[in-house]
């Protein structure tokens, strides 16, 4: 497998201090902590301050996502490994205003027992109180009766946008917690892989799949979905998607939603929009009515081929959050 | 018997090589049921306390300090779940070791057993969930019983290895039921858990440092 890398064991390190370089504006890093990135932009007194973090190779998650209206701050993990806790309690440090942090992430072990231990010590040493929103957007991880098993992939998007906007809004902590809560409930993912990422340091194919073969519920780390079956065309794959996700949550024809098509990495835009124009057309025939779209590469894995599709139900308050201008390095929304 | 925080250093530099050695058998068997990176993790986490070892450590004799910042010297640079996990495995054992240059065979089991106990306790795994618990719990529930009926560590801890592998083996008949690896469902079984590995692997370089140290 041939990568644009130096040295494989100093590839987090390298990404971290070129984005850096590349966005001096935006972001800058902690001198306690190389894996600490903070917003440059003042933010209010008494604004909630916004952490995201998790594992490296999901760029432009979790970094690209520190800006004006999503995040204030970053904690940055090795490949598919939850930071410690030394990097998201020093950017906890940093970003707190007075108002609390809110720590945002998905649904792993690694990530429950780094962040778990972080907001302990936040609240021990530094009298800062912690809330959480852990994303569990992947109906294809666990069924429903075990939701609190599902892993969180491209929902965390969504989870992101809502917690920063009401940061923004000037709610409290508690409620920017509900509001985050709220907006993963009423999200659900589910994805399709048809090739491997491969590790820098190991250069193995994260898993095996024929020439010919797609898995469905792919996990973004590369954990076996649901099942393998023949590889189908972006409508198949559509179909399958949408229809798994409206099983497992109603949404019905009075209800508005958000869509995000997330590529894995490996995938073209144009396959994604593909992709989009039947999600679009499902929805249109069951009545269900999209108020804002997003198509692109969010939270990707390494060189990983496929994509999720992920819906967000919304009311008034997750409209008004996915409205809210956003200027990140990443991603823009005016 | 005593053993020393030399033998205790030698133990910690055991592991360090012992890693490099196994690092492409535990991310195969991780490949299987996760991500294929365990033995990645674990070499970037040991390569971290050997600098500290050569650097900060040299000189120190404590081995409450020397377990305590292993721990943490592998927390600080892995993350991940086994970061929290060894972190609170080396810190629980190192509450027995306070101040202490040597420790007794008794004070030994008592520290293997607190390791055991506070990983449990941090993951919250229990035994059949398919994890290193599968191989901490009965090598622990076995050190404590034959030590207190030889008052032998070094014999009990022999047999609480035998029950530890006997442990570890089981994970390749047990369906994922926590981590990463629980969303595999069926398709977890047959494979051995790394986890459960790398930790029998550790244990054992203590043995091995314990029968080379001739204690």
């Amino acid at each position: 497998m041939k990568k644009l890398v130096n040295d494989p064991t100093r590839v987090v390190e390298e990404m971290v201090e070129g984005y850096v370089k590349a966005h001096d504006s935006y972001v800058r890093q902690l001198e306690e902590n190389e894996r600490s990135l903070v917003t440059v932009r003042e933010t209010r007194e008494n604004k909630v301050g916004v952490l995201v973090g998790g594992g490296s190779g999901h760029e432009p998650g979790f970094l690209g996502y520190v800006g004006d209206g999503m995040a204030d701050g970053v904690a940055v993990g090795n490949i598919f490994a939850s930071p410690s806790p030394d990097p998201i309690q020093e950017v906890t440090r940093a970003i707190d205003k007075g108002a609390g942090v809110v720590y945002l992430y998905g649904n792993y072990a690694g990530d429950i027992m780094n962040f778990g231990m972080a907001a302990e010590m936040a609240d021990l040493e530094d009298d800062i109180e912690v809330g959480t929103a852990i994303a569990n957007d992947d109906v294809a991880s666990a069924p429903k009766e075990e939701q609190q098993k599902r892993r969180g992939i491209a929902g965390e998007f969504f989870v992101f946008k809502a917690a920063g906007a009401a940061a923004d809004f000037g709610y409290n902590l508690d409620d920017v917690v509900r509001v985050a809560r709220k907006a993963n409930e009423n999200t659900r993912s589910m994805g399709v892989g048809i090739s491997p990422c491969y590790l820098p340091q190991t250069g193995e194919p994260s898993f095996i799949i024929g020439d010919d073969e797609m898995e469905i519920g792919l996990g973004h780390h590369g954990e076996p979905g649901i099942e393998k079956v023949k590889m189908g065309t972006a409508d198949e794959v559509a179909d399958r998607l949408v229809n798994d996700i409206l099983a497992d949550i109603e949404i019905t024809s009075d209800d508005e939603v958000a869509v995000l098509v997330n590529g894995l990495g490996s995938t073209p835009k144009m396959e994604l929009y593909i992709v989009y124009r039947k999600v679009e057309e499902i929805l249109r025939e069951k009545g269900i009515s999209i108020y804002r779209s997003y198509v692109g590469d969010y939270i990707t894995s390494l060189e990983m081929g496929g994509c999720s599709v992920t819906l967000m139900k919304l009311d008034d308050e997750l409209k008004k959050a996915v409205d809210h201008p956003v200027d990140c390095p990443e991603f823009v929304q005016k | 018997m005593e053993i020393s925080s030399v033998e205790f250093k030698q133990f910690l530099y055991g592991v360090i090589d012992m890693v490099e050695e196994q690092k492409d058998y535990f991310c195969e068997l991780d490949r299987k049921i996760g991500d294929g990176d365990h033995g990645v993790t674990m070499s970037i986490g040991w390569q971290a306390v050997k600098e500290k070892l050569n650097e900060d450590l040299q000189d120190e004799t404590d081995i409450a300090k020397l377990s305590i910042t292993a721990g943490k010297t592998f927390l600080s640079a892995v993350g991940s779940s086994v970061g929290p996990l060894y972190a609170t495995g080396f810190m629980r054992g190192a509450k027995v070791a306070k101040g202490k240059d040597v420790l007794t065979g008794e004070e030994w089991k008592d520290y293997w057993v607190a390791f055991a106990n506070g990983i449990q306790e941090r993951g919250q795994a229990k035994v059949g969930d398919k994890t290193m618990v599968d191989t901490l719990a009965p090598f622990a529930e076995k050190l404590e019983e034959a030590y207190a009926e030889s008052n032998d560590f070094y014999k009990a801890f022999e047999e609480a290895l035998v029950a530890g592998e006997v442990g570890m083996k089981s994970t390749i008949d047990i369906v994922s039921k926590l981590g990463r690896s629980s969303r595999l469902g069926e398709r977890s079984l047959g494979a051995q858990d790394p986890g459960a590995t790398s930790i029998y692997y550790i244990l054992n370089m203590f043995f091995e440092t314990m029968k080379q140290a001739n204690v």
